[in-house]
């Protein structure tokens, strides 16, 4: 037996579910002229300034939108082929540079930390882009990085490509939180 | 007076058919066959569509004047046969299509044996093409972009590849659509027979600047494309002035354009955006999108997102000094 349904009723649940489907349209929105995180007043990034990787940064998420963005994450990606990172890094797998895809992090694994360790360079071959790229793209390549390892958003994460990967984003079946690595590294240590 | 008005305004649409970027304006033999092929189909059609509309203005006016339907034996015998013959005559006008647009498929897919074809890789970028001109001498290969210098009368054979997503090369006064493909070769070519500057577009949706991946083609007389193929060989010129040498200093220095841009002769070497070594010898900027002065060279400096949203370039923040010797830098790229 059918239950009555009013028309004006069925008709309002017929122009809601049009208007889900629209707005599913817009997934998100690319903003061509970010205001980098650092460039606002307050969002400046904390950096040691020097050579020696100095004490953990505060644990706070910098204001940055590009986590939270699939475009910004894809531009990094490209970023990331353009500036050769693929170089040292390779496709995550690390080689002469470390490894970007595991969840051991030399410097933190916030996003601080990696936008620093792009920005200032680390010891033992890793260059300082600081002077070089615009924020604007040492954020994206933040982002980029992190998708890596798995620490953004399943859906903002670059699908698969080519290139060979150890564990692809729609691969994973756990997320494994990131820890930071104990200690210095010997690499940092001075005689 | 308005009889007047029908022949002047047939004359302002053909007059329309002419230009850098038109399929009915062929420059050469690929474009000819195409165009060819377009107009037979064209007329024909319209031959077809008149006669067939004179035939119902016959059946419409002949009807009103007689009293009563013919439902006759004779009457539907008639019709049967005026109906299987123009049936007929549709499936041989449908064959000759089939036919004719063999025969140009063909014609377009052989390419010229013999002669010296003139060899040119054309890669498609996220919104920008670049051009390498290969030669059996590697010094005398070069590479620049969005601008392809041909001898008029040569054959012109392009190798296709693409670096991002599938582009496509169309010049329509030259030859049709060929698409890039990434990781896959294409190849097709062209030959230009009369002079001139042929305007391009990528065919193929290719993301946020897609409309404005334009390329030029610019066909002169043989002696010519052999200066300028000579001028683009040469290495960069170095400043001659102060003001040229504090811009080739902000080119090579903090604001990275040396990552991505080469300018052969010096350290910039990067290969992510186009070569710039001749950068003043172009005639546009960002793929056939702004002229190629200084004015729209700073805007495009400055702020690429402005008049390109979603380039790759990203905006550059430099003081008005710095922004107006490198101007002078890159305008002295000739």
């Amino acid at each position: 037996m059918r239950t009555w349904v009013p028309r004006g009723a069925r008709l309002a649940a017929g122009v809601m579910m049009v208007a889900l489907a629209v707005s599913a349209c817009e997934r998100e929105q690319r903003r061509f002229r970010e205001t980098p995180p650092s460039a606002t007043p307050g969002g400046e990034v904390e950096t040691s300034g020097g050579f020696v990787p100095g004490p953990p940064l505060p644990d706070v998420k910098a204001v940055t939108p590009y986590l939270d963005n699939a475009y910004a994450v894809s531009e990094g990606k490209s970023l990331y082929l353009q500036m050769n990172c693929v170089g040292c890094h390779f496709h995550g797998g690390g080689g002469i540079g470390p490894p970007l895809m595991d969840d051991r992090w030399i410097y933190g694994s916030q996003p601080e930390n990696i936008y620093q360790s792009i920005e200032e360079g680390r010891p033992n071959g890793m260059p300082a882009w600081g002077s070089r790229l615009s924020s604007d793209q040492m954020w994206k390549l933040t982002a980029y990085v992190m998708s890596m390892s798995g620490q953004v958003k399943k859906d903002v994460a670059p699908g698969r490509d080519d290139h060979m990967q150890g564990k692809k984003q729609e691969q994973s079946t756990e997320v494994r939180p990131p820890r930071n690595y104990g200690g210095q590294p010997p690499s940092t240590v001075f005689p | 007076m308005r009889r007047a008005l029908l022949p002047a305004a047939a004359l302002v649409a053909l007059a329309a058919c002419q230009g850098p970027q038109s399929a009915l304006d062929p420059a050469g033999p690929q474009a000819l066959h195409l165009f060819n092929l377009g107009a037979f189909l064209w007329i024909t059609a319209s031959v077809v569509f008149v006669l067939v509309m004179a035939a119902l203005a016959l059946a419409l006016t002949h009807a009103r004047r007689r009293a009563a339907p013919d439902v006759s034996e004779a009457g539907e015998g008639r019709a049967r046969r005026i109906v299987t013959g123009a049936v007929g005559v549709t499936l041989a006008i449908l064959l000759v299509f089939l036919v004719v647009s063999y025969l140009t498929g063909r014609a377009y897919a052989v390419t010229p044996e013999g002669g010296r074809p003139l060899q040119v890789s054309v890669v498609g970028h996220q919104w920008w093409w670049e051009v390498v001109y290969s030669d059996s001498v590697q010094s005398r290969s070069l590479s620049t972009a969005n601008e392809i210098h041909v001898p008029v009368g040569r054959t012109v054979i392009l190798k296709m590849t693409s670096h991002d997503v599938i582009h496509s090369f169309w010049v329509p006064n030259l030859a049709g659509k060929k698409d890039l493909i990434p990781g896959y070769s294409t190849t097709t070519w062209f030959r230009a027979d009369h002079p001139g500057v042929y305007r391009g577009v990528c065919a193929e949706f290719c993301g946020y600047q897609h409309a404005l991946m334009g390329l030029l083609v610019i066909a002169e007389p043989p002696a010519q494309f052999a200066r300028w193929y000579d001028a683009q060989l040469a290495d960069a010129m170095p400043p001659t002035d102060t003001v040229a040498s504090t811009g080739k200093n902000v080119f090579m220095g903090a604001h990275g354009c040396v990552l991505c841009h080469t300018v052969r002769g010096t350290d910039a070497g990067g290969r992510v955006g186009p070569d710039l070594t001749h950068l003043a010898s172009r005639h546009t900027l960002a793929a056939a999108t702004i002229p190629n002065t200084r004015g729209w060279l700073g805007g495009w400096v400055m702020d690429p997102q402005g008049i390109k949203p979603g380039a790759h370039m990203p905006p550059n923040d430099m003081r008005p000094d710095e922004l107006q010797a490198l101007l002078t830098y890159l305008q002295s790229l000739r």
